[in-house]
């Protein structure tokens, strides 16, 4: 696939919509582009994070452990922005995320991606609201089975 | 010379003959009784050849006047009365002509040998002087190193003695010959007219009383310009050993000021010398002026007044016209032989330091006492190093030579010092140390040095490879010869001979000087397996096999260790097809396109092997231009770099220059954007043959660089690939024969000896889509090498690691790890340490002392602990307090409230 092919992907993930294309081309540049098998780990909890993934093609289960073992409470396919919160706040990775089939994935670094969220207000905004419709999300979940 | 050739045969060397002079031979203070002392029978040569050149040179000098004077004007003469009256005159012309070329051969000739003779014997003598000098400093007592630096010492012996050589070959023969000379004139003189003789001599004594007075002040001068470029030497030393230092504080300038300082220093004193030598110069040449204006005055004077023929005036004139010029040699000579006489003299007196070790104690072939004895018996030992403050004051215990001792105490109570001389590093200055029936003092370096082991706190790695610096424990005298180009020993027989004649050491350095029974192995092979054990005991083993993997070997000395690689490289292929990993690498194949190697690699499908195919300007080598064009990929080249130069410009233009990325990620760097964005603008609308010859080359240099997986621009469609393909073929078919040896091609089957091992096992490029390939690959090579037994050849591989200057290349813990397995490689029987692992972390310390002191059970050790508590695994604990013995005891007995002990582990 062709640097160009992966700017229209980051076109269509929302955060990254509105920014001018030399600048998604130096972000599809510099990120790396890795394969995971299915039942491969892109990152686990606990782990330290260094970059954020974009999944360009497969799907992925967000698992965090709890005491009765590991418990999923997300599932991402094409598009999705992955592992973005460890490093904005350089906590340990929050949660584990698997491929459940094989998966292709961009890895942006930390470094550029801080680079894009100062340059671009915008991209910042975006996360904030991907942030609180996740935590809206998550928090629907563990509602529904703590009721359960 | 018979006994030598049975021991050679019997595979071992014989003693090395030490210096001829004898050990402890003082060195002479001044350069005259230096000379007297090792070259008086060579001088006497050179006196002989300067006494036989005077007649030769004389008959040069007198044929032509008699083929002048009797062959042509044909007047009678000595020539004639020799030769006899009868002969013809074109036949005694031809005579005397011949006799004149015959003597300009010969005086040519004795002059060539004269010259040769004194050269080498300067050579030789400049050659002994500085083995000497050398000497000196392996003997130097370790504190002296405190108070001279590297910088001073080091130009001594490499500028400062050069000139000597030099003066020392023509130290008698220049005033002997000149001299000479003088005489020689000076009595035809004299000959001529008494008076007029001392009127040519009348300004010498003048001369002689006041070219020293003025010579005086220039030498005390040249004193001092020794002592301040020593000083130069210093501080440039000091600069980069401390250049760190200098850009954290930003001292730049201040150290340019201070070199500014020195600079001056040695500016204002050269000056003065050249000023004073000019000045002496113009006083010589004034004077041999002043003496024809006595002749012409009082020669004339007696001309006219009838008492001297103008004939005899003139011949005195050209008399004295040939005496000016070995006196201005003479002058010269004393000019130079006063320099040299400073220079000599400067250096010597560095190389006394009070306390020199004994050096029959270093050069002795006595192994000392056969056994150890059981115990190490110290009584009342003390150290100062300024003969006043005491660091070790009164020391008295007694050490089981097969149990382990340490020693405690904090810095400053004088463990270190303790360490040093018990390992006779340095020498007591009060009580004593026995040691096998003996002072500890009076033991050849021989038995401390094999018998015992050292290891301090900074240790030194030599700059060769981990092996070299493993062994070097056992390098004591040459054992077998060196294996090399057979000439029947005429190299190493001249070898010899010239080192005797210079009094060096005639040993070959080249020669195999590892005593290998010394760590209880048999051959070089079993040592290795030996230094990988140790390395691995000392927790290096991880680092050393990363070190095997990514090092190359020549597959013509290993030829097992290539081949079992290559079973390697087809085990981990058939493993990554077997686990459905075969994605992870990308395999070499002649016939496709590497999608993870660059345009370069997939060209020379090779790896370079000297500089001519280096991957960085590849683009730029004719072989490689001719290569491209026969492809027919010189335009589509340029095109793709077009396209990647503008790719790159859209790109990186609006980051900041210098930003990380361009060194991560561009194909050039900051700098070099408004160059690319000139070049595109220039260039654009351009075809190939309208561009400048710099431009065409810039642009296709740049996809050599492109890696398809890496950098997903779509540039290398598979047109291009096939093209490249293409080229791949070209390259390898036509490849001239004097740059076959610059590649080394990818070939299934063969070893390929300019890739390390790592590469040489995987053979295809590792895959950038993969997650985590690099991991994983490293976890499956691990596994391969292990189920073929091959982990430890790959780490034998690892010892030929080179680590760099001082070791820098290896961390400083890598050091002390190495120092460690270095000092029990050669089987000690007591191993002294101080600190010795303070660079390792914690949990390291631990496991690296434990596995010494497993190694070195039923034998000795002392160890000067930085960490008291470690005191707990030795059998016995010496706690030193300001110098002295607070109390010893085992562990158990000395851990209890109150004790000396008990506070430092408190304070740990």
């Amino acid at each position: 696939m062709s640097l160009n092919e992966e700017v229209e992907i980051l076109r269509n993930i929302p955060m990254f919509a509105n920014i001018e294309p030399s600048k998604l081309k130096l972000l599809a540049f510099t990120s790396e582009r890795h394969a995971y098998n299915e039942g491969e780990y892109l990152f686990r909890q606990g782990d330290e994070g260094d970059s954020a993934y974009i999944i360009v093609a497969g799907e992925a289960d967000v698992m965090i452990d709890t005491d009765d073992g590991p418990l999923t409470v997300a599932h991402f396919t094409k598009n999705a922005l992955i592992g973005e919160i460890a490093i904005l706040t350089d906590v340990p990775r929050t949660a584990t995320v698997k491929a459940t089939t094989r998966l292709d994935a961009m890895v942006i670094s930390k470094e550029l991606f801080f680079r894009l969220v100062m340059e671009f207000p915008q991209i910042a905004v975006e996360i904030m609201r991907e942030l609180a419709k996740r935590l809206e999300a998550t928090n629907a979940r563990i509602r529904e089975l703590t009721a359960a | 010379m018979a006994d030598s050739e049975t021991e050679a045969a019997a595979g071992r060397l014989p003693a090395p003959e030490t210096p001829g002079y004898g050990p402890n031979v003082p060195l002479e203070r001044s350069i005259f009784r230096f000379i007297m002392k090792y070259s008086k029978r060579q001088q006497l040569v050179v006196l002989a050849l300067t006494v036989i050149s005077w007649p030769v040179i004389y008959l040069t000098l007198e044929l032509p006047k008699a083929i002048i004077d009797q062959a042509i004007g044909a007047k009678g003469g000595w020539a004639r009365d020799v030769l006899g009256d009868e002969m013809e005159q074109i036949a005694f012309l031809m005579a005397l002509s011949f006799g004149f070329l015959f003597f300009v051969i010969l005086s040519g000739g004795v002059k060539y040998v004269l010259n040769v003779y004194a050269g080498r014997l300067g050579e030789q003598m400049l050659r002994r002087l500085r083995y000497m000098l050398y000497s000196r400093i392996l003997r130097f007592p370790l504190p002296h190193f405190k108070k001279v630096s590297q910088g001073e010492i080091i130009p001594m012996i490499t500028a400062e003695v050069e000139p000597v050589g030099g003066y020392i070959g023509t130290a008698t023969s220049t005033p002997l010959y000149f001299g000479g000379l003088l005489l020689v004139y000076l009595g035809f003189i004299f000959a001529q007219d008494v008076f007029l003789g001392l009127a040519a001599t009348a300004l010498y004594p003048l001369q002689i009383y006041i070219v020293p007075k003025l010579q005086k002040r220039v030498i005390a001068l040249g004193r001092s310009r020794v002592r301040e470029v020593r000083g130069l030497a210093d501080n440039i030393g000091e600069s980069i050993a401390g250049i760190t230092e200098i850009h954290a504080n930003d001292a730049s300038l201040y150290e340019r000021a201070g070199i500014a300082r020195r600079l001056d220093r040695i500016y204002t004193i050269r000056y003065e010398i050249f000023r004073r030598k000019f000045a002496i110069k113009f006083l010589n040449s004034f004077m041999a002026q002043l003496t024809p204006f006595f002749f012409y005055a009082i020669g004339g004077y007696l001309v006219i007044a009838g008492d001297m023929t103008i004939g005899a005036l003139t011949a005195v004139l050209a008399a004295y016209k040939d005496l000016s010029s070995p006196w201005k040699e003479l002058l010269n000579y004393y000019q130079l032989q006063a320099d040299i006489k400073v220079k000599y003299e400067a250096v010597v007196e560095q190389f006394d330091p009070p306390g020199l070790f004994d050096e029959t104690l270093q050069l002795t072939d006595d192994a000392g006492p056969e056994s150890m004895g059981r115990t190490l018996d110290v009584v009342g030992l003390a150290y100062s190093e300024d003969g006043q403050s005491k660091t070790v004051d009164g020391v008295t215990f007694s050490v089981d030579l097969d149990k382990h001792t340490a020693i405690v105490g904090s810095g400053s109570s004088g463990r270190d010092e303790l360490a040093l001389l018990l390992a006779r590093l340095v020498k007591g200055t009060g009580g004593r140390a026995d040691l096998a029936g003996q002072r500890l003092d009076d033991l050849p370096e021989p038995f401390t040095g094999r018998r015992m082991s050292f290891a301090g706190p900074v240790p030194y790695l030599f700059s060769t490879d981990l092996r070299a610096n493993l062994d070097y424990g056992l390098r004591h005298r040459p054992l077998r010869p060196a294996t090399g180009p057979e000439d029947g020993g005429a190299q190493r027989n001249r070898y010899v001979r010239d080192a005797r004649a210079s009094a060096n050491i005639d040993a070959d350095p080249m020669a195999d000087w590892v005593d290998y029974s010394a760590a209880g192995v048999p051959d070089r092979e079993a040592l290795d397996r030996k230094c990988v054990d140790m390395l691995r005991l000392v927790d290096l083993g991880d680092d050393l096999y990363r070190f095997g993997l990514h090092g190359t070997i020549d597959p013509g000395d290993r030829p097992d260790l290539a081949e079992a690689m290559l079973a390697a490289r087809t085990a981990l292929r058939s493993r990554l097809d077997e686990s459905d990993r075969s994605t992870l690498v990308e395999p070499f194949d002649r016939a496709r396109y590497n999608t993870n190697a660059t345009l370069a690699e997939n060209l020379l499908f090779g790896t370079p092997a000297g500089s001519a195919f280096d991957f960085d300007r590849l683009a730029e080598h004719p072989f490689v231009r001719q290569v491209i064009r026969d492809a027919g990929l010189a335009d589509t080249l340029l095109e793709v770099g077009r396209q990647l130069t503008e790719t790159m410009v859209e790109i990186f233009a609006d980051l900041p220059p210098g930003h990380a990325f361009f060194d991560q990620f561009s194909f050039f760097g900051s700098e070099e954007m408004p160059d690319y964005q000139h070049l595109l603008a220039r260039t654009s609308g351009q075809s190939a043959g309208e561009m400048r010859e710099e431009d065409r080359l810039r642009l296709r240099s740049l996809p050599f660089k492109l890696i398809p997986a890496r950098h997903r621009l779509g540039l290398l469609t598979e047109e291009i690939q096939a093209a490249v393909l293409k080229a791949r073929e070209i390259f390898a078919g036509t490849l001239p024969d004097e740059l076959r040896g610059e590649v080394e091609f990818f070939d299934p089957e063969r070893y390929n000896r300019a890739a390390t091992l790592q590469d040489n096992i995987l053979f295809g490029k590792v895959s950038y889509g993969e997650a985590n390939a690099a991991g994983k690959l490293s976890t499956m090579m691990g596994e391969v090498l292990d189920s073929l037994s091959l982990r430890e050849a790959a780490m034998v591989a690892g010892l030929a690691h080179s680590v760099g200057v001082g070791g820098a290349r290896l961390s400083a813990a890598q050091r002390q790890k190495v120092n460690m397995a270095r000092g029990l490689i050669k089987r000690p029987d007591l191993f002294i340490v101080n600190e010795g692992i303070g660079n390792l972390d914690g949990a390291a310390q631990r496991r690296v002392l434990d596995a010494v002191l497993g190694e070195m059970k039923g034998r000795g050790v002392i160890w000067s602990l930085h960490r008291p508590g470690f005191a707990r695994n030795f059998d016995r604990v010496i706690v030193l307090k300001n110098g002295r013995v607070a109390e010893q005891g085992s562990f158990a007995e000395l851990d209890r409230e109150g004790s000396a002990l008990r506070e430092l582990l408190e304070t740990e």
